[in-house]
């Protein structure tokens, strides 16, 4: 086998290599999706964040226009505080609001960005004001109990101050 | 009380072969710098060790892609979420089995070939030949085949995750019937570039570390005999493969820990 043979192998081989890393990194892993090209910065603070990540993406409509870059809890207010990069071709009016979406039922946690009407739009850095937190499933949990608890003492106290015949009682 | 002497005779040899190889692989990179002043022979390694390796791993990959989207599917569509087998695969494939199994592989092809190599030139004087020369043989004969493994490496194991995925593909799009759009969007949604396909890139490259280093450390030491070079050949394949399945471990928990 010549020197010039072997060089040239090699240089397939690397070739080959870099065409494995291009496909798996364009086809089979998020990359071609956001990359932050152009971006602005906005704030949503939440009073609790759920299960969202760091570059969870932020939706409005369902389409992608945005990741969320860092979140931290605001040490005087106690809130959580999420830093959104929004791509700068899609500008939101300065009364949207962001809210804590899942995809799916037990999918991942995303910013859910809803357009508001004022014609002033948000300028980089500003905070988003109005913002509405993730659903906690012991919440709603307790909430369903304590709503079945109400719905079942209601109708028992009639029942009760009647007489034992049955045909007194309504529900 | 024989066996407290034999314990501490024990333990005091694994610890001079412990500092052994760690000024074997002190040696070994000190030279690396000369040695790739002639580029030639570490890029003749890369063929040697790369491009003729690609038989083996590229079928090795194809089949395992497609035993694991068989496999995974039947679990998956007990939960209707059969749609899922692209990303399964994805990420076994680029986290855990590319690197690991293309190490195996490459410790078995091309590591046994590189300890046969320099122990046979070790049985045949070659190695001393050259030292009487003034040609530091490290430099000219082992520097240039750690290069070319450490190179290798990665590029087999990204060929053995790639091709893993398509074989993925045609069982689970051509053959079992999925959806293709569903197949590729939902394996590109939850792969991450950095975190998966970055991190196996890394492991490869400390397993093309670990397999060349083991490869060429064995067929140095190796005792000039046909024997010793067998048993050499042999101690390659245990020693690379243990040490690997070792270091994923403890890369695996270093890199994903969820945080």
């Amino acid at each position: 086998m010549s020197k010039r043979s072997t060089e040239v192998l090699v240089g397939l081989f690397v070739l080959l290599g870099i065409a494995a890393l291009v496909f798996l990194a364009l086809r089979a892993a998020n990359l071609s999706s956001f990359n932050g090209a152009d971006t602005y910065t906005l704030v949503a603070k939440f009073d609790n964040i759920g299960g969202l990540k760091v570059r969870s993406p932020v939706r409005s409509a369902g389409v992608v226009v945005g990741r969320v870059t860092s979140i931290a809890l605001d040490p005087k207010s106690y809130q959580g505080v999420a830093k959104l990069d929004i791509d700068k071709s899609v500008q939101f009016p300065a009364d949207s609001s962001a809210r804590i979406l899942t995809s799916g039922l037990l999918g991942d946690q995303y910013i859910g960005l809803e357009a508001g009407g004022d014609e002033k739009m948000f300028a980089p850095g500003d905070t988003i004001k109005s913002t509405q937190s993730a659903v906690v499933l012991e919440s709603l949990i307790s909430q369903f109990l304590f709503n079945k608890a109400a719905d079942a003492g209601g109708p028992a106290a009639p029942a009760a101050t009647a007489a034992p015949a049955p045909s007194g009682a309504k529900k | 009380m024989e066996w407290l002497a034999a314990i501490g005779r024990h333990v005091i040899d694994v610890l001079r072969s412990l500092g052994h190889h760690a000024t074997f692989f002190w040696e070994l990179l000190r030279t690396l710098p000369a040695s790739l002043r002639r580029p030639s022979f570490a890029v003749a390694q890369v063929h040697a060790l790369g491009n003729l390796s690609l038989l083996v791993i590229l079928s090795s990959g194809l089949a395992v892609g497609f035993v694991l989207a068989l496999q995974t599917y039947y679990a998956l569509a007990t939960y209707g979420a059969a749609d899922s087998v692209g990303l399964v695969v994805n990420l076994s494939l680029v986290r855990e089995l590319g690197p690991v199994v293309t190490a195996l592989l490459f410790a078995g092809r091309a590591g046994t070939s590189l300890t046969a190599e320099i122990g046979l030139m070790k049985a045949g004087e070659q190695l001393s030949a050259m030292e009487l020369m003034a040609v530091d043989p490290k430099s000219r004969v082992l520097a240039p085949r750690f290069v070319g493994g450490i190179v290798a490496m990665p590029i087999l194991a990204l060929l053995f995750s790639a091709i893993g995925i398509l074989g993925a593909y045609v069982v689970a799009v051509l053959l079992i019937g999925l959806d293709p759009g569903n197949f590729w969007s939902i394996m590109e949604s939850g792969v991450d570039v950095r975190r998966d396909l970055g991190n196996g890139i890394i492991k490869s490259i400390v397993f093309g570390v670990i397999c060349s280093f083991v490869a060429v450390y064995q067929g140095f030491e190796a005792r000039p005999t046909p024997e010793g070079v067998a048993r050499a050949t042999t101690r390659t394949v245990v020693i690379s493969s243990l040490t690997v399945l070792a270091m994923d471990f403890v890369l695996t928990a270093l890199m994903f820990s969820t945080r």
